[in-house]
């Protein structure tokens, strides 16, 4: 079975946010960069989806700057057997065209399994898997909490309000991974030192237009800061009548 | 005449909660771009949950049952959806931001040529095009998009826009049996209800969220519980809890958990790492109790009281109850 993962470098979670100079994008001065934590329960499923079927190749695709090789590299010492690089240069790109760039590199990796994060915790879209399904003409599923390869079929369960789905999706899908699906592997020593000898394999973005574009990007503005109405029991009724009668909250 | 498309959820015949808001905020859009709103159900009961539109004031509809969609997979919904926009020369198309919605959005986007822009929190309108803003970086930063293409496409974040409802008007409902469906696509095979009906954390206009402060999974549930329940509100967690194997998954709140906005939201022994502040800094008003005066909870509660759970919750359940009379 091949298995292709897309993966994004994306500021850590603690990462302190700055507007950068152009008034539309971060200030990346200081800002420590991570594999995206969602796309770590992708890689984690499809080396544990590869590990059931001998012979597997899991190859781990990013759109990304140079520096992203990084977080691919991260990906080849948890197991993942191939990388490939789609290097990206500064020009700005919507969800669309990021869709398009990796749909014609996926496709050169002609898979049976594509896996995604169930969404990049920098744009917070959720949108480029599916995007990517709908490019490529393959059946999908977002938010996938459990997974069986079974033949030519996956079956896949979905987390959704208040319920869970099953759902069958013919071969070759695209499927997101949510948490829940899997506990990711922290790369040993022996996977860090069969990563570094491996060869990244480069590729040039395709061309894609893109349509929806960032006008500005602000701070929100902070809390006001709150009071201590009190300690212990004791501050229960001034609580409650300050959430009544301030706060029209109750 | 631009149109707007009002994508409502509904599930066995009944709109979602979201999907008035999407309808009153396409109808107050409508006003300002001098675009009409048609309405679109779809799935099993999207007829009987169509009619209903009209209390939001969406006089036209179109519903999507059987046909095609009867796989229930994302790629046929999305099939018909998008010939519907088609059809109707749509220039805007909205749904709200939940589970459905992200089965449906990146779809819609490619087939209808634009990149959509999901979790908007506010529209405007400005010489006949959309803007739309949207938290990223987990609501640190707030973007304001522009729509280039023949269609803009936006999922609303529940709980934000208001629902203006009991317009009372009379909605005109066309029910259609897409006929052409994508060439691969998957099948629902069941869906199966879970946590018994309990009110859904991104619907609830209250919300109790319980930490690594309440000691024990029995703790968390002894005092959480009753206290949500008192308060007709759902039950949150932190990703320590969720992690502990105490709460399910469902439960968390935070950047890798659920965005809630709820109008009233309790963190009870939750420190407050800037992780959870993420997904829950939006509510309009929140109440902290955490024994540590210095907890940065604090920072972003509009109360705090600096107390155990163990003594506060108990009190302030029964008190709960004494002011709701239940
Ligand atoms: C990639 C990543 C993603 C993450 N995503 C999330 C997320 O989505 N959601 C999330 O919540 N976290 C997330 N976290 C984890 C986050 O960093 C914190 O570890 C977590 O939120 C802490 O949970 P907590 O507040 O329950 O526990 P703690 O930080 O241990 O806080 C417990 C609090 O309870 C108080 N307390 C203790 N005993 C009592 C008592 N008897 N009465 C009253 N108060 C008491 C303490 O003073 C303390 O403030 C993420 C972390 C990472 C690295
Ligand atoms: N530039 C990128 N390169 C590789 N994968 C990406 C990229 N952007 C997004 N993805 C994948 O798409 C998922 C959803 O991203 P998004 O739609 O941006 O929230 C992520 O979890 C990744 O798996």
């Amino acid at each position: 079975m091949k298995v292709t993962v897309c993966i994004k470098r994306v500021p850590s979670t603690t990462a302190r946010i700055r507007v950068g100079g152009d008034g539309r994008s971060i200030d990346e001065t200081g800002v420590e960069f991570v594999l995206n934590p969602y796309d770590e329960f992708a890689v984690e499923e499809a080396l544990r989806q590869a590990e059931k079927a001998p012979g597997s190749v899991v190859t781990v695709v990013t759109f990304g700057p140079e520096a992203a090789g990084k977080e691919l590299r991260g990906c080849l010492a948890m197991g993942a057997h191939e990388a490939l690089h789609v290097t990206a240069d500064a020009a700005p790109r919507d969800a669309l065209a990021m869709a398009k760039v990796l749909a014609a590199a996926i496709a050169t990796t002609s898979p049976d399994l594509v896996l995604f994060g169930r969404q990049a915790i920098d744009g917070d879209q959720g949108q480029v898997g599916l995007m990517v399904a709908t490019l490529l003409g393959m059946p999908a599923l977002p938010d996938v909490v459990k997974l069986a390869i079974d033949g030519g079929t996956a079956r896949a369960e979905r987390e959704i309000e208040g319920a869970i789905e099953r759902h069958e999706l013919p071969l070759p899908c695209v499927l997101s991974c949510a948490k829940g699906l899997n506990e990711p592997r922290l790369p040993n020593m022996k996977g860090i030192m069969a990563a570094k000898k491996k060869v990244i394999a480069t590729a040039a973005p395709a061309a894609a237009a893109t349509t929806t574009t960032v006008l500005s990007l602000e701070l929100p503005a902070e809390r006001a800061a709150g009071k201590i109405v009190g300690e212990g029991a004791a501050a229960v009724p001034v609580l409650l009548q300050l959430l009544r009668d301030e706060a029209h909250a109750l | 005449m631009a149109c707007i498309l009002a994508i409502a959820e509904q599930d066995g015949g009944k709109l979602k909660k979201v999907a008035h808001e999407v309808a009153s905020e396409a109808v107050r859009q409508a006003g300002a771009l001098g675009a009409r709103v048609i309405g679109v159900t779809i799935g099993a009961g999207a007829a009987a949950a169509a009619a209903a539109l009209g209390d939001c004031g969406v006089t036209e509809a179109v519903a999507l049952e059987g046909g095609t969609v009867a796989s229930d997979s994302g790629e046929a919904y999305a099939a018909a959806l998008a010939a519907v926009a088609r059809e109707k020369g749509a220039t805007v198309v909205l749904l709200g931001a939940t589970s459905f919605a992200r089965d449906l959005l990146g779809r819609l986007g490619v087939l209808l040529d634009s990149s959509p822009a999901a979790d908007c929190i506010a529209l405007a309108a400005a010489g006949g095009k959309l803007t739309a803003r949207r938290p990223v970086y987990a609501g640190k930063a707030l973007q304001t998009v522009a729509f280039g293409g023949a269609v803009a496409i936006a999922s609303l974040r529940p709980n934000v826009f208001a629902a203006a409802r009991g317009k009372g008007a009379s909605c005109t409902v066309t029910s259609v049996a897409p006929a052409a469906g994508p060439a691969k696509q998957g099948r629902r095979i069941e869906r199966v209800a879970v946590g018994g009906g309990k009110i859904e954390l991104t619907e609830a206009e209250c919300i109790v969220a319980g930490g690594r402060g309440l000691k024990t999974p029995e703790t968390f549930a002894r005092l959480i519980e009753p206290l949500a329940a008192a308060l007709n509100a759902a039950v949150g967690a932190s990703r320590a809890v969720v992690d502990a194997g105490w709460r399910p998954h469902g439960e968390q709140v935070g950047q890798t958990g659920k965005t809630v906005a709820p109008k009233l939201y309790f963190a009870c022994g939750i420190s407050g790492a800037i992780q959870h502040l993420a997904g829950m800094r939006t509510s309009k008003t929140i109440v902290a109790i955490n024994k540590d005066k210095e907890a940065p909870i604090f920072k972003v509660a509009d109360y705090g009281i600096v107390g155990d759970v163990e003594e506060v919750l108990p009190i302030l359940t029964t008190a709960v109850k004494g002011l709701r009379g239940t």
